[in-house]
């Protein structure tokens, strides 16, 4: 059984210049309210592993705008035109990584493996400076595995132990970024007793979970 | 009617039963109102939906439920909601049947490029990469020009997406298709004549003695408009 945290104590735990991973995709499925909390404590020089930039105004955008982030490693900034300027400006330093690429070198560092071999990228600008390995006459590049200090997630529900269940498309990168970091904050849109959500329900296992954020009390709403 | 339009109903004909087929965003969505009314093709989504659909109607849209350019849509029965890496491992691990995909430039040797233009604009490659790597069958939908320049050319200035040769080229005056050879014209679109086809292609293209005409229906509400006219 965890101890549900505060989603300002739960920001609390996180220095500046920290590296961390925020689940979701143009925001959909991110921790909106850790990232509200992230904007209004100030955190600065962040670094963040996140699928995109979002929108202006919504999820990650709101680090952006508020100049938080030092470093971006992301596959798509194309729906945030904040994120173009700073990053033509050079304010914001940009690493653009296949999507799939993203995913897998997350998995990587989350799964303890050394790296991930894709075809992805090869004969492209994405395979400057990195290893190719030939594999039964096929050549794939050495992607090397993403860790981060802090994942920062999205859930549709966690029970009282931090077994989470996600929703529809607000699934995609939360699952893989809550292997892939030394501490995991999860904030769910509901928090269920333990048995609530099936075994084979569960698709991020409590081990995987170390912080719980509550429900911002708001009932009735 | 419309390029796009043109481009669409072509690209939709290319669509076979059982396909699991990803569009892109913009132009190549729209391939999925162009299908014929019994046609069982089903849509992957690269933020992890395979069987992906409309919304089915007015207010029942859900924010958990959307595309990869984050609009919302519905699923059919049957649908299957996966995770990131599972979705790309779907795309990479040839379990995905087509791929539609807009583009900035295409050349002789079938190259795209359709993620940055360096300097200017860079929106970043998001799951193209991986698409025009993994897909079984690549088909690049575009326009044939930008701004009166054209957009098939000898050899791509712009970054490359991959060096995978794409399957086909759809854009309104033409269906080409990339092979080891060069590039070859398959057909016209209705009232475009091979002279007009060169004349606004960069490249080489080989051009066989008979080249038929694009089979797209005409649009019924293009026609009621003209009538109305």
């Amino acid at each position: 059984m965890k101890k549900g945290t505060s989603c300002i104590h739960a920001v609390e735990l996180i220095p500046d210049g920290a590296v961390l991973m925020i689940g979701g995709f143009i925001g959909i499925g991110a921790p909106h309210r850790i990232i509200d909390e992230l904007v209004r404590q100030g955190r600065k020089n962040l670094t963040v592993i996140s699928n995109d930039s979002a929108r202006p105004g919504f999820a990650t955008g709101k680090l952006i705008e508020a100049k938080l982030i030092k470093k971006l490693i992301a596959s798509h900034i194309g729906l945030n035109p904040v994120a173009q300027r700073q990053m033509i400006a050079g304010e914001l330093e940009v690493e653009l990584c296949p999507q799939g690429t993203l995913a897998e070198r997350i998995r990587a560092g989350g799964f303890g493996l050394g790296g991930v071999l894709t075809p992805t990228g090869i004969g492209t600008i994405v395979a400057e400076k990195k290893r190719t390995i030939e594999v039964e006459g096929k050549e794939f590049l050495l992607e090397t595995p993403l860790r981060a200090d802090f994942a920062l997630i999205a859930a549709h529900r966690s029970d009282y132990s931090g077994n989470l269940e996600y929703s529809l498309t607000a699934r995609n990168f939360n699952m893989v970024m809550a292997t892939a970091a030394d501490k995991v904050i999860v904030e769910p849109e509901h928090i269920v007793p333990v048995g609530a959500i099936p075994p084979d329900m569960v698709a991020t296992p409590f081990v995987c979970v170390d912080y719980i954020v509550e429900r911002d009390g708001s009932y009735g709403r | 009617m419309d390029d796009k339009v043109i481009i669409a109903k072509r690209v939709a004909l290319e669509l076979k039963n059982n396909d699991l087929v990803n569009l892109g965003i913009g132009l190549p969505t729209m391939v999925q109102n162009h299908l014929p009314q019994d046609a069982e093709v089903y849509f992957q989504s690269e933020n992890g939906i395979v069987g992906m659909a409309p919304v089915p109607g007015q207010g029942m849209e859900d924010p958990s439920l959307t595309d990869a350019g984050g609009g919302y849509v519905g699923a059919i029965p049957g649908a299957a909601i996966i995770d990131s890496c599972l979705s790309f491992g779907l795309i990479r691990g040839g379990h995905l049947d087509v791929t539609v995909l807009g583009g900035l430039e295409v050349d002789e040797e079938g190259h795209l490029a359709n993620w940055m233009v360096p300097g200017k604009m860079v929106p970043g490659m998001g799951g193209a990469m991986d698409l025009v790597t993994g897909a079984k069958r690549v088909i690049v939908a575009m326009t044939h020009t930008a701004k009166g320049k054209p957009k098939i050319i000898r050899k791509c200035t712009l970054p490359l997406t991959s060096i995978r040769r794409v399957n086909l080229i759809v854009t309104e005056m033409a269906v080409i298709e990339p092979t080891e050879q060069g590039l070859v014209l398959r057909e016209l679109a209705p009232h475009v004549t091979k002279e007009q086809v060169i004349a606004a292609t960069g490249a080489s293209l080989i051009v066989p003695d008979d080249v038929p005409e694009m089979p797209i229906a005409e649009d019924p509400l293009a026609l009621t408009e003209a009538v109305v006219r």
